[in-house]
């Protein structure tokens, strides 16, 4: 049996997502733990979080996760979400400048507060919040069985801008094309919720927990 | 591009969904897992539970509910009633709510909703409000904008609704135009301004306004789409229009002329009227961007 462990690091609401990963599949045994051990011999590892920047780097200074985050995130199956994604990148524009774990080049931008639908000229909300179309760039595990431009649920304010095209592994409209997925390696990360995008989440999940990169 | 969302709400009554019909009878309209189960194959794009009578005991026969539905429903869910303090945000959320909806406990201490947002952050905070036509005094001319907002013959309000002029009264009245909030089911004034008051809740933190003009909750005559208008403008967050749906057109019409970003309905989907599927087709055929 494998065992997917979700990292445990007080942001956020983390039982949607282990329901969703036991859901995806029975057989994965589903850990929720911020306990180094448990994290090191877990076959897979989840990065969620939702919340402010600020909070989440400093509950991972605080617990000491970022050493073996670095670790885990090369040497295992690795998903971020949503503000686990965007911890990824070298820093961060929300609460005015904040370092984060530099795993992937680039940095964390806020939707500007002027966006207009281009057709109606009514003024876009922020959080860009609902269900929008993925665009995948490329093939990968992860997209496998997802038709192209599905539709998953999104809350957040701000989106990962990594430097290297090559880390990007799909794109949402608001209006304008942002970088909702990156990937590297054993390293995924989507800025959307799979955990509470029905069906095509839950074939993402499903697709991680059978992901094998070597 | 983002889509509009369709919301079911499912009225909560001792662990049953029930829905008051033409203000008197509480019609019992069946077990909310089942419910939530069959919205979401029908393609909600969220579901909202209240706790309509908000009791201790309620309370936790609504924690159990959400654990079940969270379960098995992998799509956002949102519950709101009885909502007064952090712990009770602690604990539907760890019963797998991803939002909850603050009304009463926010007007009598607004900072309860800053907490509540620096603590669980903005995304799961809604702020419900009750809005209630002050001026033109009630019972006024409801302007109507959109082709689809007849009233249906049948409708208990049709005798104090009296349309505009073409030429008079609506850009001159819009203006004019004001809602107050109103809470204990609206008989409490409080001589807040909805308006404002929206606006003050997003500054607090609010992530999401669900907005209920408690003149058309229960008629079935669609959406107050002036008031609906007002304070979508009026925030830089989306709003959900609630209160008055009676077909289909008028969930078209919240999108389209009440500028909300989303829809929430009850009756017309429990009882099988309409589908959510059939809603959504509606307004794809009406130019709305929906998840189909």
């Amino acid at each position: 049996m494998s065992t997917v462990a979700v990292i445990d690091y007080g942001m956020g609401n983390l039982h949607s997502i282990g329901k969703a990963l036991q859901h995806a599949d029975p057989t994965t045994r589903v850990l929720v733990t911020s306990e180094p051990g448990q994290l090191q011999s877990a076959d897979r590892v989840v990065f969620p979080g939702v919340g402010s920047i600020r909070d989440c780097m400093a509950a991972l200074h605080e617990l000491k996760l970022i050493p073996l985050l670095a670790e885990l995130s090369t040497t295992k199956p690795f998903l971020g979400i949503c503000l686990g994604m965007q911890a990824l990148l070298e820093e961060s524009e929300e609460n005015d400048g904040i370092t984060c774990l530099g795993f992937l080049p680039g940095r964390v931008v806020k939707f500007a507060d002027d966006l207009k639908h281009d057709a109606s000229g009514q003024t876009l909300k922020i959080p860009h919040m609902g269900w929008n179309r993925v665009h995948q760039t490329g093939i990968h595990p992860l997209w496998e069985g997802i038709p192209q431009d599905s539709r998953f649920y999104f809350v957040h304010s701000y989106y990962a801008s990594p430097t290297h095209a090559e880390n990007i592994a799909a794109t949402t409209d608001f209006p304008t094309p942002f970088v909702s997925a990156v990937s590297r390696g054993k390293l995924f990360a989507v800025q959307f919720h799979p955990e509470k995008s029905q069906a095509a989440g839950l074939k993402l999940l499903a697709n991680f927990l059978q992901w094998s990169p070597t | 591009m983002l889509a509009k969302r369709i919301i079911p709400c499912l009225d909560v009554d001792n662990g049953r969904v029930v829905k008051g019909v033409k203000f008197v009878e509480i019609r019992d309209a069946g077990d909310p897992v089942e419910i939530a189960r069959r919205y979401d194959l029908e393609g909600a794009d969220e579901l909202t539970f209240l706790d309509i009578t908000a009791s201790s005991d309620n309370r936790k026969t609504m924690v159990h509910v959400v654990e079940q539905v969270a379960g098995e429903v992998f799509i956002p869910l949102t519950v709101g009633g009885g909502i007064r303090t952090l712990e009770d945000i602690r604990r539907m959320l760890n019963a797998g709510a991803d939002k909850v909806s603050i009304n009463t406990a926010a007007v009598f201490n607004s900072e309860f909703v800053r907490e509540a947002a620096e603590k669980f952050g903005s995304q799961c905070i809604v702020v419900a409000i009750d809005a209630k036509r002050v001026r033109p005094s009630p019972p006024a001319p409801l302007p109507q904008v959109g082709e689809g907002s007849n009233k249906p013959p049948s409708s208990p309000m049709e005798g104090d609704i009296k349309p505009l002029s073409p030429e008079g009264g609506w850009v001159e009245e819009r203006g004019k135009s004001a809602w107050e909030i109103f809470t204990h089911g609206g008989r409490k004034p409080t001589g807040l301004d909805a308006v404002e008051w929206a606006r003050k809740m997003v500054e607090y933190g609010a992530g999401e306004i669900l907005l209920t003009s408690m003149d058309r909750d229960g008629t079935r005559v669609g959406f107050d789409l002036e008031l609906t208008r007002a304070i979508s403008e009026a925030v830089s967050v989306p709003v959900i229009a609630s209160g008055g749906v009676g077909n289909l057109q008028h969930l078209a019409d919240g999108i389209i002329e009440g500028k909300a970003d989303a829809v929430l309905a009850a009756s017309i989907f429990h009882f099988a009227e309409y589908t959510i599927r059939q809603a959504k087709e509606h307004m794809a055929s009406r130019g709305i961007e929906v998840r189909l």
